[in-house]
């Protein structure tokens, strides 16, 4: 195995992880956090991908990709914390009720 | 300077007018913004009719490391659409801020040209990874309208909004990586259609799906479009959702055309026939009319999707027409039906139907407005609608596959039967009820809006044309 695919499968399997946590996991901090775990997931598979060639000079645009993927994540997370930090002060609890039947 | 650049900039620019300037000038910085964004559109529709498709370099930086925007006729359609649209919409909401009641209307604006900015960029862009900023950037844009209106249910529903959009970027950009990884390349319009990426295609397709709310991926659609402030609905349900679908044509017509499989096109028209029944039956059901409205949204939407079968088969020009000529005419169809119930709930207190028995001589201006727009999403002539539907019908018939031709009739008929319903009900007579007055603003831009859903059937050649340009 060659240490981009070593990366890209731990990425996948991240993505995985946090996917299955947002499905399942109720709190919307869990929510919040599995999301971030599917981003870093991706994120070394961009990295890894830079460096798909090995011995050749990495290929700058991937890193470029998750520099500015970053940036976006953390804004994205800081608003749904925010959300959530109000949707407690309301009802006390952090969760999404039922779906409207 | 090409006017795809100020397509861009005019909005973003806007953001910052509408935070900075006092409060007393706010409705005219707005229309200011609105104005300016309005002008670039109707530029760049122009540049492209002259001069055909093209590529711009902004700031002089190529891609892959530099931004680059390219225009074709969807692309220009599309702004041209949204602008238009976001005009109306943004007089609407001038009027509609006078309310001391809605204490969020210094934020509303910022934000809305915020959503307008995202959206001008991701119809405009010539690479997938400034497509996936866009459309992060138009999730927390449309999630923050949601929550403006305030209130618990309003923060959940915004939230899951939220949620539902992020998790459908990461599944985007994990296609997005994939792709790169196999191809070297995020171009768009590179050229041939690339034909590997089947993993990376189905990840960024269903996220796509996720944030257009196709069925059974609507989950979080009725309660954030309904709970929205109107002009906020407005914006949501006629223009919002429409981006994604862009981003999921440009991908199975053109980019990966290569490795789309009639099998998944098939599925994805599937999903389509079950949204137009399973959004209607909904709609039909409900006792709010915000909450069918945005189920008719769920329902609309599924007619898009008839282009991937379709446009595999002899029907496929006019499949293409058909089903973009229905995004465009859906967008200031629904906006004008969210607008009149926007009015409605304003001057009623209630947006429950029961309470909306004998609306049309109290409000004629509105419930003419409502009515011309549902004409037009039923589909008769000489409407938007019914132009789209034609096309849509013509591609079926031409193809030979009947079943999507009754998906379309029978949609056509559903739609007919949850929008009768409530014209009905505005025309009972009945005492009126004791009613606030409302601006005439409101109803002037909503009819507007109507008289354009109807319009363009009459003028269907124009657009027609455009979308041809670089197909």
């Amino acid at each position: 195995m060659t240490t981009f695919e070593l990366f890209a499968l731990t990425g996948a399997v991240l993505f995985a992880l946090g996917f299955l946590r947002l499905l399942t996991g109720t709190h919307l901090l869990r929510k919040v956090l599995a999301l971030n775990v599917m981003g870093s997931g991706v994120f070394l598979i961009l990295v890894a991908t830079a460096y798909r060639d090995a011995g050749a000079q990495p290929d700058p645009v991937p890193h470029a990709m998750v520099l500015t993927g970053i940036v976006v994540t953390v804004s994205v997370t800081a608003f749904a914390l925010a959300l959530v930090r109000r949707i407690h002060a309301l009802s006390g609890r952090a969760e999404l009720d039922e779906p409207e039947r | 300077m090409s006017w795809a650049a100020w397509a861009v900039s005019a909005p973003l620019l806007g953001v910052v007018l509408t935070l900075v300037v006092p409060r007393r000038l706010l409705a005219l910085a707005a229309l200011v913004a609105a104005a300016a964004s309005s002008a670039a559109a109707v530029g760049l529709t122009s540049e492209v009719w002259g001069r055909g498709p093209f590529r711009l370099h902004l700031g002089g930086w190529g891609a892959p490391l530099g931004i680059d925007l390219y225009v074709d006729g969807l692309a220009a359609v599309m702004v041209l659409l949204t602008s238009t649209t976001g005009l109306l919409i943004s007089a609407y909401a001038v009027s509609y801020a006078r309310d001391e009641r809605w204490s969020a209307r210094a934020g509303f604006w910022p934000i809305w040209m915020l959503a307008w900015a995202s959206l001008h960029t991701l119809f405009l862009s010539a690479d997938l990874f400034n497509l996936y900023i866009a459309l992060e950037l138009l999730a927390i844009a449309a999630a923050a309208l949601v929550v403006f209106a305030g209130g618990l249910s309003a923060l959940v529903a915004g939230t899951r909004y939220l949620l539902a959009a992020f998790a459908g970027s990461m599944l985007f950009l994990l296609g997005v990586a994939l792709l790169y990884a196999e191809t070297g390349s995020l171009d768009l319009y590179g050229g041939e259609p690339v034909t590997t990426g089947g993993t990376a295609l189905v990840l960024m397709t269903v996220g796509m799906l996720l944030k257009t709310a196709l069925f059974p991926l609507h989950f979080w659609l009725p309660a954030a479009h309904s709970i929205a402030p109107g002009p906020a609905s407005a914006v949501l349900s006629g223009l919002v959702v429409k981006a994604s679908f862009y981003v999921v044509v440009r991908l199975w017509e053109q980019a990966l055309a290569g490795s789309a499989t009639v099998v998944g096109a098939w599925l994805l028209g599937l999903l389509g026939a079950i949204a137009v029944v399973w959004g209607a039956v909904q709609a039909l059901r409900q006792q709010r009319l915000k909450l069918l409205i945005a189920y008719s949204t769920v329902a609309q939407l599924g007619f898009l999707f008839l282009l991937f079968p379709l446009s595999r088969t002899s029907g496929a020009a006019d499949a293409w027409q058909g089903a973009l000529f229905h995004a465009l005419t859906h967008a200031p169809g629904k906006a004008a039906l969210f607008l009149a119930a926007a009015t409605v709930l304003r001057s009623v207190g209630s947006d429950r139907i029961e309470d909306l028995r004998g609306a049309v001589s109290w409000m004629p201006l509105t419930v003419l407005s409502f009515g011309a727009a549902s004409i037009s999403l039923v589909g008769l002539p000489p409407t938007g609608g019914f132009v789209a539907k034609w096309h849509l019908l013509a591609a079926a018939v031409d193809a030979g596959h009947w079943w999507w031709g009754v998906v379309v009739l029978a949609g056509g008929l559903l739609t007919a039967l949850y929008l009768g319903r409530v014209v009905r009900v505005f025309f009972v007579s009945a005492p009126a009820p004791s009613i606030a007055t409302v601006p005439r603003g409101l109803d002037i831009s909503t009819l507007l809006l109507a008289a354009l859903a109807v319009v363009l059937g009459l003028v269907a050649a124009g657009p027609l044309t455009l979308l041809r340009i670089g197909a």
